[in-house]
């Protein structure tokens, strides 16, 4: 008896993880998944009707904002947050001195809750005492950046402060992407007479091509799920201008009670993130195995 | 002559850059810094003063009440008692589910890592997809789940549903660890007699103090700043910090205090800031792990 506990407690031990993994993740995805089929309104029904939550779903005008705004703020917040993290890592890069000061305070966002950083761009861009009415008050009277009330703008506050938020952590991944490239081959190409931005866009840029694709999913991963930022920072408003579709999925959840559009919606989200994690997460694992 | 010249403009050139690029730096890093600066200076001014003053100007006379008020007194919806019993709120959930996510995972790790064996290289990529999950997906099936366990709207229910999906990062942090250390030391543990538990206990937790603090500070981290689960598994009385924060924010019931709103967001920032102050490197590891490949 004991002899065997010896030999199986690696499986033991693995398999309350496993076990929770398969109810917990794969259980529950199954669950939502056959519930979005239903006809579930405040409580959930199982008997399967088809494609109706899904109908509904993509004729509604809201869930069309929610679902345009994941495109909006995930292909703005996304290419911002590289462009700028790039940039501030080959800055970073040029031997500064204070730089390990430097980088803690670009980073510093990314130790926040987003509600905090919702509510702090909330009062910074609150067109009243904000920032507009700061700069009027210098006596530039026709200023004004009232993004968080005006309803076809909102969405690009809520990326600026996305953007705020992450750019520090996409900065800090390709620094170390920067500091890992071949330091000889860089020195080669120096004595060469190769100019510095050939050097980047020639050598140092493709060898980091695996950093481009791990930034991109973590920001397209933190885009489709931003949740707590909307929230904080329009509570999805003005009228559902910065819906998104996490913010939709839980105003159905929990404020309408209407469990089949939650399910339906959250399932859209699931399609989404698998259709980018998926490829990903296979080719890493290979690579592994194989490499 | 021509080529003192000559180096001389390059000299002078490379000074120009160099100054050109610390001013940019500079640049940024106002621009990162201008958010915290604000919340500081506001939290810190009467209200009168907000509302005549200037966004970026500094306090003409220091109060410290918003801060008094957004700790005991501040309005989260009907209660008026601050924000102090959601951050204890936070403070209890976020302990006994950070030790128990972390633990977990450290011996899921050791198990990947060191004790092959037929299947657990599958098991270990479900779970690491198990991270990547929109939790939308799951949050009805496990309010329900919750209900039924008689946890529904409580804090043992948000430690429960934190661990769950915790230990999928988890037991990634500690396999990546585990699995640079060579098989051989485990398996001439064995021939020396030692079984599963003890080689745990007396070879890999030793090593293990770095993955540790990197675990703690991650799992710290994403609890303690939570919002999604907080706001959806608790009820009045057991939110955590970030949605009390939230709630005094946009609660709708008399004057808006801002400086009341921006004290109470330093608080609940508070935790997170001073770990990533004290432990900044391991914060960075943590959120690179996995990323950076090597």
């Amino acid at each position: 008896m004991i002899h065997w506990l010896e030999k199986h407690m690696p499986k033991l031990v693995l398999t309350p993880s496993f076990a929770g993994v398969l109810v917990f993740v794969y259980g529950f995805i199954g669950w939502t998944a056959w519930v979005s089929f239903t006809k579930s309104k405040l409580l959930p029904k199982y008997d399967l009707v088809g494609t109706i939550q899904y109908d509904r779903l993509f004729a509604s005008p809201r869930w069309e904002t929610a679902f345009e705004n994941m495109f909006i703020f995930g292909g703005l917040f996304i290419a911002i947050a590289m462009v700028l993290g790039l940039l501030l890592a080959i800055l970073l890069d040029q031997k500064i001195r204070t730089e390990g000061f430097i980088r803690t305070i670009y980073l510093y966002p990314m130790a926040l809750s987003l509600i905090v950083t919702g509510t702090a761009w909330k009062w910074i861009l609150n067109p009243g005492l904000g920032l507009q009415a700061t700069v009027q008050g210098w006596g530039f009277e026709s200023f004004t950046f009232d993004w968080l009330v005006n309803p076809d703008k909102a969405i690009y506050a809520v990326t600026l402060a996305g953007v705020w938020q992450a750019s520090g952590f996409v900065m800090a991944l390709f620094l170390a992407g920067l500091r890992s490239v071949d330091q000889e081959i860089i020195k080669a190409a120096q004595v060469d007479g190769i100019p510095t931005w050939r050097i980047y866009t020639s050598i140092i840029m493709p060898s980091m091509a695996p950093i481009f694709m791990s930034a991109f999913i973590v920001l397209a991963h933190l885009a489709i799920k931003s949740f707590d930022l909307v929230i904080a920072l329009t509570g999805g408003g003005p009228g559902y201008a910065t819906d998104l579709p996490a913010t939709y999925m839980y105003t159905m959840a929990f404020s309408r009670g209407n469990v089949g559009q939650a399910a339906s919606s959250a399932m859209i989200m699931m399609v989404v993130v698998f259709a980018i994690v998926v490829p990903y997460l296979y080719s890493e694992l290979r690579s592994k195995n194989h490499g | 002559m021509d080529k003192t010249y000559n180096s001389s403009m390059k000299t002078a050139q490379t000074v120009i850059l160099r100054i050109g690029l610390y001013v940019i730096l500079s640049v940024f890093a106002l621009y990162f810094l201008m958010p915290l600066f604000v919340m500081v200076t506001t939290s810190l001014k009467h209200l009168d003063e907000i509302r005549s003053g200037s966004l970026i100007a500094l306090p003409r006379d220091i109060t410290f009440d918003a801060w008094q008020i957004a700790w005991s007194q501040a309005c989260t919806g009907i209660k008026c008692e601050g924000l102090s019993p959601y951050f204890w709120n936070s403070v209890s959930l976020a302990i006994p589910a950070v030790l128990l996510s972390t633990f977990i995972g450290a011996l899921n790790g050791y198990v990947i890592a060191q004790w092959r064996f037929k299947g657990a290289d599958i098991i270990f990529a479900l779970m690491l997809f198990g991270c990547f999950i929109p939790f939308q997906v799951v949050l009805l099936p496990m309010a329900k789940l919750l209900g039924i366990m008689g946890l529904a709207g409580s804090i043992q229910g948000l430690i429960f549903v934190h661990v769950v999906y915790g230990i999928g990062f988890t037991t990634l942090f500690f396999r990546n660890y585990y699995v640079s250390i060579s098989q051989e030391l485990t398996k001439a543990a064995k021939i020396d007699g030692a079984g599963f538990f003890r080689i745990f206990w007396s070879i890999f937790l030793p090593l293990s103090l770095p993955i540790i603090v990197v675990t703690v500070i991650w799992q710290f981290t994403q609890i303690w700043n939570d919002f999604l689960f907080g706001v959806s598994f608790s009820q009045a009385g057991t939110q955590p910090v970030t949605v009390a924060l939230n709630n005094i924010v946009n609660s709708t019931t008399g004057v808006k205090a801002y400086n009341v709103d921006m004290a109470a967001a330093i608080i609940a920032a508070l935790p997170t800031l001073l770990v990533y102050i004290l432990a900044g490197k391991y914060f960075i590891r943590g959120l690179t792990a996995g990323s950076v490949k090597g």
